[in-house]
């Protein structure tokens, strides 16, 4: 399994308890768009993220991604 | 421009259609068909209260109904206070009605200076600078003090003034879950050691009406080697052994653990601006980079005055301090004897914040105690955290023993009206 494939099934988990429509998660899905989650519901979401991987994902960098492909992209060059 | 350049001989053969224009307003719309469907349903203007007359600190006319105001901030009660209004007046007339233009040019008259020696006082700080209002203040400190490549690092439950600041910056920035201590240690602990850090705090968080464990917040920030702000709107003149703020109380000194303190004067003070002061030996560099202080008109001489003359009277308030806390631990222990959801388990400052299931029982209860003749304020999402409705009380030095008697009174009724107690 390579890094990102582990990451995009780590970044499904995570996603799970928030993803109260159901929606199917490809690196498509969108947070706003398609997860319809609010500015609560995206903080409560980023700070598992940064604690799962024990990164930081600055406010200014969070406005740039959109969807969970962007998502996977970021916590891959955080991790370093 | 005369140069046109080179111009078609002949139309196209089919002229381009003119743009549609596109509706900028269309944005608005979900908030709109909210508001009309809430304001459809018979209730008032929780948004479009309008004071006809103001006759104390703690009470006003409402559609002609004498109403007791407890949504109004007016801690301390300063705000009809002789001394302060007799300053202002003299100001005014002395000075006129402004000072068109920015504190860097023409806007600083003798009464800015007074009110920033009187704040240099009232702290024991080296340096104090007023802005036009609290929420410049915090967007004009924060945006300048951290830089490109520096973070700010700011709890989650922060006013918008200091969500503002960080946009309007360019320093990175990086939330921490609500007064925990933890949560912060483990996010700075994740930064890069080099950079410039602002550890932003608020004394009192203004929704829920708790308050920050300051000391032990400091304690985790200076070992990761950051700078701290606090934020001190809603504990002014009240907090602590000179009314400095939750800092103060919780033994914390300016210049050793907090590196600059916010505060306003549209709160405890009684009229409107806000301002930063710190001990820090090159502040006035902040005075000299600070666009929201410098591209922007200053306060009235009149505001300057009365800051200045309400601000050293807080000094010395220790019955109205007194009376404050009395007064807010009987609503609180009032409203919580009648089963309410209350935001803090015990009385920790002057709000008392009542929870309730969502904005249909808030407006119903918000106007019901408006029509018994209490005004109070109603808090939603986003500005509220975790998306709660809220009813906030803010308690001042001026209400008598009587009006918090019957403030509990129309609390009752108005919660078995809206199904929010038994």
């Amino acid at each position: 399994m390579t890094d990102r494939t582990a990451i995009l099934d780590t970044l499904r988990t995570q996603i799970e308890p928030f993803n109260k429509k159901g929606v199917a998660i490809t690196e498509a899905t969108s947070f706003q768009g398609d997860l319809e989650w609010d500015s609560l519901t995206v903080m409560d979401f980023v700070a598992a993220i940064e604690d799962e991987f024990e990164i930081i994902i600055t406010m200014n960098m969070q406005a740039e991604i959109e969807n969970v492909g962007q998502l996977a992209d970021a916590v891959e060059k955080l991790k370093g | 421009m005369t140069e046109t350049g080179l111009q078609s001989e002949k139309l196209p053969a089919e002229p381009a259609a003119a743009p549609v224009a596109h509706d900028l307003f269309a944005k608005f719309d979900p908030l709109l068909a909210e508001r009309e469907a809430l304001m459809s349903s018979g209730v008032r203007d929780p948004f479009g209260i309008v004071m006809e007359q103001v006759t104390s600190p703690t009470t006003a006319v409402i559609r002609g109904k004498e109403t007791i105001l407890l949504g109004t901030y007016n801690y301390m009660g300063m705000t009809f206070d002789p001394d302060v209004i007799a300053a202002g007046t003299r100001a005014l007339e002395q000075f006129g009605s402004g000072t068109n233009g920015s504190r860097m040019l023409n806007g600083t008259f003798r009464d800015h200076v007074e009110a920033e020696d009187a704040l240099k006082e009232f702290y024991g700080a080296s340096g104090a600078i007023v802005f036009s209002t609290g929420y410049q203040a915090n967007l004009g400190t924060i945006s300048t003090m951290a830089g490109r490549g520096e973070y700010v690092i700011l709890d989650a439950d922060s006013h918008a003034s200091i969500y503002d600041g960080c946009k309007m910056g360019d320093a990175e920035i990086v939330r921490f879950r609500h007064n925990s201590v933890e949560d912060l240690d483990k996010r700075l602990g994740r930064l890069p050691k080099e950079p410039g850090k602002l550890v932003v705090l608020e004394g009192v968080y203004s929704m829920l009406g708790d308050i920050a464990p300051l000391r032990e917040m400091v304690q985790v920030a200076k070992k990761h080697g950051c700078m701290v702000l606090v934020d001190e709107a809603h504990s002014m003149g009240f907090f602590g052994e000179h009314g400095r703020g939750v800092y103060e109380a919780q033994g914390l000194v300016l210049g050793e653990d907090v590196d600059l303190v916010i505060g306003t004067f549209s709160k405890s003070v009684g009229t409107v601006g806000g301002f930063c002061i710190s001990n820090h030996p090159k502040f006035e560099g902040l005075r000299f980079s600070c666009r929201p202080y410098i591209f922007t008109a200053s306060l009235p001489p009149s505001v300057v005055a009365t800051a200045a003359t309400s601000v050293r009277k807080l000094m010395t308030a220790h019955d109205k301090r007194a009376r404050l806390w009395d007064n807010a631990r009987r609503l609180h222990a009032g409203l919580k004897g009648l089963g309410f959801a209350l935001g803090t388990e015990t009385c920790d400052s002057a709000i008392v914040a009542v929870i309730l299931q969502d904005q249909a029982q808030a407006v119903v209860m918000w106007q019901a105690l408006l029509e018994a003749g209490l005004y109070v304020n109603v808090a939603r999402p986003p500005a509220t955290p975790s998306g709660t409705f809220l009813l906030r009380c803010s308690i001042c030095a001026e209400h008598t023993s009587d009006q918090i008697d019957r403030i509990i009174t129309m609390f009752a009724s108005a919660g078995r009206l809206a199904g929010a107690t038994k």
